[in-house]
């Protein structure tokens, strides 16, 4: 495929922070733990970096967010926003001006700090427009909810037999994610107290919504050949195999064709970067994914929108425990944004962090003691995703990384 | 001939038992119930609503100016009449007033509008009348005052409803009363307000009017009589010389006190009843007394469906919590919220997008026909067409008359607000285009996919001293 950015670029090293409700450190703090973890990792100094490319939702504009705390001198770097999406699209910058040949090595990060705001969830930060007359100042969780209503009505589903899928999405989360001590929410939840949770917004309830946590994640880029380079004698160094982002017209709420089971726009950017990365059958080719699983209805449709799960039959694959640690497909082999947490600006990283530790066998660095491995076998490719908005408008990314040669 | 050529009614859907108020006081009995417009709701929204029964079919843009009569008005100073105007789509051009401050306010409005058409400057004023007095708790008046609307459109056309004649009388009779700093009306001994003032003004001007025209009660078949409270209503009209039969309910057990509304209201729910031939005598009272005598014409006949007073009584569910009532009337101190107030629309992008935003206008594209209602954060002006991409190729399209199906909802118990959860819904309309639309006059569980709504023009939030208005949806129950 022409333009394509599969095999041109490799990661040398990364890092990411705990995330969670970090009350004890700022942005500033997050982006110079994770940024020295890659630094360290891929065995480079500081000074090295020749470009970057911080992304931030809510921590902070321009490049300054990210030159001031690691003192970086005068260097390019340009600050990415792109909701949850804005990470990965951080990552998709750096990775094409290495393609391009201008920089050697660069750095790709992702930062948010969102508790010191003092109130639950996110906040809406916009300039009062006419629309503010319009809605009444809803958040996300009800226009993720409305997904779980229509599908439900769609595929003919109760609501007990619903909340009882949507629910089993979280607790296999919750699975993955107590054996991270980096993530936000580190307990195993029995599935029975998901269910009867208390509603956040109909029929989602408490555990059918991730958190909204404080973190960054770090990636070193470079050429395969520095790569190599500098991971010699180390695990391997990642590849990637495909980035795409698409862009939804954001007119879910006011276009009839927006069926409300389904995220079209995940459907594009997925087709995208399967023909990319030369893949033919996501379902059997690709070994694990990250996805954005903000609310548990997100991943079930994701699920299908990425061509993992045939339409209207993700429930079959969930309750068969398809997408858990040691089913056919692992997904959210970290707890995910549901366990992992989500600071919207680092997700993407994060997701890249998981899969680029899982390829190089490492993913049991951060096992919390005493619980079993969490160690995907032999994974040979993985895919992130994020879901930026809300389904009816939405920036999507679909990304590959994998090893040499997949 | 100059007369009333429409008319329409609202009356919210919670219906709030007197029991249930005196139960809260530990108080026992309670007769009948009282309307009580929703969380939402206030004289404009009420105002629209009854408005909109009117016009039913009517071109608003025929119609000259609009007379708002109310002594709830949210805005002392903005014209409450303009902003109802603009939802209801009338032109710029329009010379709206507001009426205000006296119970007497919905008829003295209407008699101006007949004066202005008849006297030809105006060819055609929509009245509309709407109160929603507060009582304080545990007092008389928070079990006396209920909420509601009516509109009356005077026309030069051919007539629904002429008017024969009127008499009024203007006596600065305080036996009740609310200074610019009070919540609550306050009230002179009962007995001078009863003696020297109910039972004897409006007397006099039903007197007036009834000489002036040389009939009789006898000729009258309906009296549409002002009344607080049913036991003085019907010594005052028996003391007007009407036989019971004559007396058109005021609505006291049903609706409540509401006010200003109550002499146009009683008027609309006279009117559904009347047939040609019919003489209606109307007497409001406050401050004086306005006595008119109406005639009912044939053309009453094509007029007959609106929802008007009648349908709207069926129309109701009970509010059983005397909390979520004190709640949706700022009456109880709630805990501060978790979440900062969300901010009111920006007054200069809210002026610039008036016409699409406040009416309820989409576009529909020249080029494929295809309605579209577009609504962001930023914008209510669509560009390129969503079905051809056509750029600018639109004619305005109107979504507030459309009904619609419900394709998916959330009830939302995180955003808060005055009456959580909030039903946050995406409507399909007839004839195409979706929009995004809190639901409300519904409970949580009658909701489904592909319900069929209506659309109601209601109030967002008020905060930092501005009412923020928009549209929602709510369901068809007729």
């Amino acid at each position: 495929m022409p333009g394509s950015i599969k095999d041109r670029v490799a990661i040398a090293g990364m890092g990411c922070t705990r995330f969670g409700e970090r009350w004890d450190a700022n942005a500033a703090d997050f982006l110079v733990d994770a940024a020295y973890q890659a630094f360290e990792d891929a065995g480079i100094e500081p000074g090295d970096v020749e470009a970057a490319w911080v992304g931030t939702q809510n921590s902070g504009m321009t490049g300054m967010t990210l030159s001031e705390p690691l003192r970086l001198p005068y260097i390019p770097i340009t600050r990415v926003e792109n909701a949850c999406a804005t990470a990965s699209d951080a990552f998709r910058n750096a990775c094409y001006a290495v393609a391009a040949g201008i920089y050697d090595i660069v750095l790709a990060i992702g930062v948010d700090k969102f508790k010191d705001s003092g109130v639950s969830g996110l906040t809406d930060g916009s300039t009062p427009g006419p629309g503010h007359a319009m809605g009444s100042g809803g958040m996300p969780p009800r226009a993720f909810a409305r997904l779980a209503t229509t599908y439900f009505d769609r595929y003919g589903l109760s609501y007990e037999e619903g909340k009882h899928m949507i629910c089993r999405v979280s607790w296999k989360s919750h699975v993955n994610g107590a054996r991270n001590r980096n993530a936000h929410f580190q307990r195993e939840v029995p599935l029975e107290t998901m269910i009867n949770a208390p509603m956040i917004a109909w029929p989602l309830g408490l555990f059918d919504c991730c958190g909204v946590s404080d973190g960054s994640a770090a990636a070193i880029i470079t050429t395969p050949e520095v790569a190599k380079n500098l991971r010699k004698g180390k695990e391997p160094p990642v590849f990637v195999k495909a980035l795409q982002i698409s862009m939804s017209p954001r007119d879910g709420n006011y276009n009839p064709k927006f069926d409300y089971t389904h995220v079209e726009t995940t459907v594009r950017a997925a087709s995208a970067a399967y023909k990319e990365a030369a893949i033919t059958d996501p379902r059997e080719q690709i070994s694990m994914a990250e996805v954005h699983d903000c609310f548990s209805i997100t991943e079930a449709v994701t699920m299908e929108d990425l061509g993992f799960s045939p339409r209207g039959k993700v429930r079959d694959d969930i309750e068969s425990g398809f997408f858990d640690l040691d089913g056919k497909l692992p997904i959210q082999t970290d707890g995910g944004l549901k366990c992992f947490g989500h600071p919207v600006g680092a997700s993407g990283i994060r997701m890249i962090y998981e899969m680029y530790l899982q390829l190089q066998g490492r993913a049991d660095k951060l096992l919390n003691p005493g619980m079993p491995s969490r160690q995907v076998k032999n994974p040979k490719l993985g895919l992130t995703h994020n879901l930026g908005g809300a389904p009816a408008g939405c920036a999507i990314f679909v990304g590959i990384v994998g090893l040499e040669g997949a | 001939m100059a007369g009333i050529v429409s008319y329409g009614a609202y009356v919210p859907y919670y219906r709030l038992p007197r029991s249930i108020v005196n139960e809260a006081w530990g108080r026992r009995g309670g007769t009948g119930e009282k309307a009580v417009a929703g969380f939402d709701e206030d004289s404009i929204t009420m105002s629209v609503a009854a408005g909109l029964d009117c016009l039913n079919g009517t071109d608003p843009k025929t119609v000259d100016a609009l007379f708002l009569a109310t002594t709830t008005a949210p805005y002392k100073e903005r014209q409450n009449s303009t902003i109802v105007a603009t939802v209801l789509d009338l032109r710029r051009e329009a010379r709206n007033a507001d009426f205000g401050n006296c119970l007497r306010v919905g008829s003295s409005a209407l008699l101006s509008a007949l004066d202005a058409v008849r006297a030809g400057s105006l060819k055609s004023v929509l009245v509309t009348a709407a109160d929603m007095r507060l009582g304080g708790a545990a007092g008389e008046d928070e079990l006396a005052f209920g909420d509601g609307s009516a509109a009356l459109l005077i026309g030069d056309g051919k007539a629904a409803v002429e008017i024969e004649g009127s008499y009024t009388l203007s006596d600065d009779l305080v036996d009740y009363w609310r200074s610019h700093e009070d919540d609550f009306v306050r009230h002179w001994e009962d007995r001078f307000g009863r003696d020297a003032g109910y039972m004897m003004i409006p007397i006099e001007a039903a007197k007036g009017v009834l000489a002036k025209l040389n009939i009789t009660q006898k000729d009258i078949a309906k009296l549409c009589l002002y009344g607080a409270n049913t036991r003085a209503h019907q010594g005052l009209a028996k003391r007007m010389g009407f036989d019971p039969s004559q007396v058109q309910d005021p609505m006291l057990d049903t609706v409540g006190d509401t006010g200003a509304a109550q002499p146009l209201m009683t008027l609309v729910a006279a009117l559904e009843e009347a047939k040609a031939g019919d003489k209606i005598l109307l007497v409001s009272y406050g401050n004086g007394s306005d006595a008119i005598v109406f005639k009912v014409m044939p053309e009453i006949e094509k007029i007959r469906d609106r929802r008007g007073i009648k349908r709207h009584l069926e129309i109701k569910r009970t509010l059983d919590n005397y909390g979520r009532y004190l709640r949706w009337r700022n009456m109880v101190s709630l805990p501060p919220s978790n979440r900062p107030p969300g901010a009111p629309a920006s007054p200069s992008a809210q002026w610039r997008e008036h016409s699409s935003a406040l009416p309820l206008y989409g576009v529909k594209c020249k080029k494929c026909g295809t309605p579209q209602l577009f609504l962001s954060g930023s914008s209510t002006r669509a560009h390129v067409c969503l079905e051809c991409l056509a750029k600018d190729e639109f004619e305005p399209y109107r979504f507030a008359d459309k009904r619609g199906k419900v394709t998916t909802f959330s009830h939302d118990y995180l955003t808060g607000g005055i009456d959580p959860p909030v039903t946050a819904t995406v409507v399909d309309f007839e004839g195409g285009g979706r929009g995004e639309f809190d639901m409300v006059d519904r409970e949580p569980g009658e909701c489904k996919v592909g319900m069929e709504v209506e659309m109601t023009f209601r109030k967002m939030r008020y905060t930092y001293g501005t009412h923020t208005y928009y549209w929602k949806c709510k369901p068809v129950r007729d």
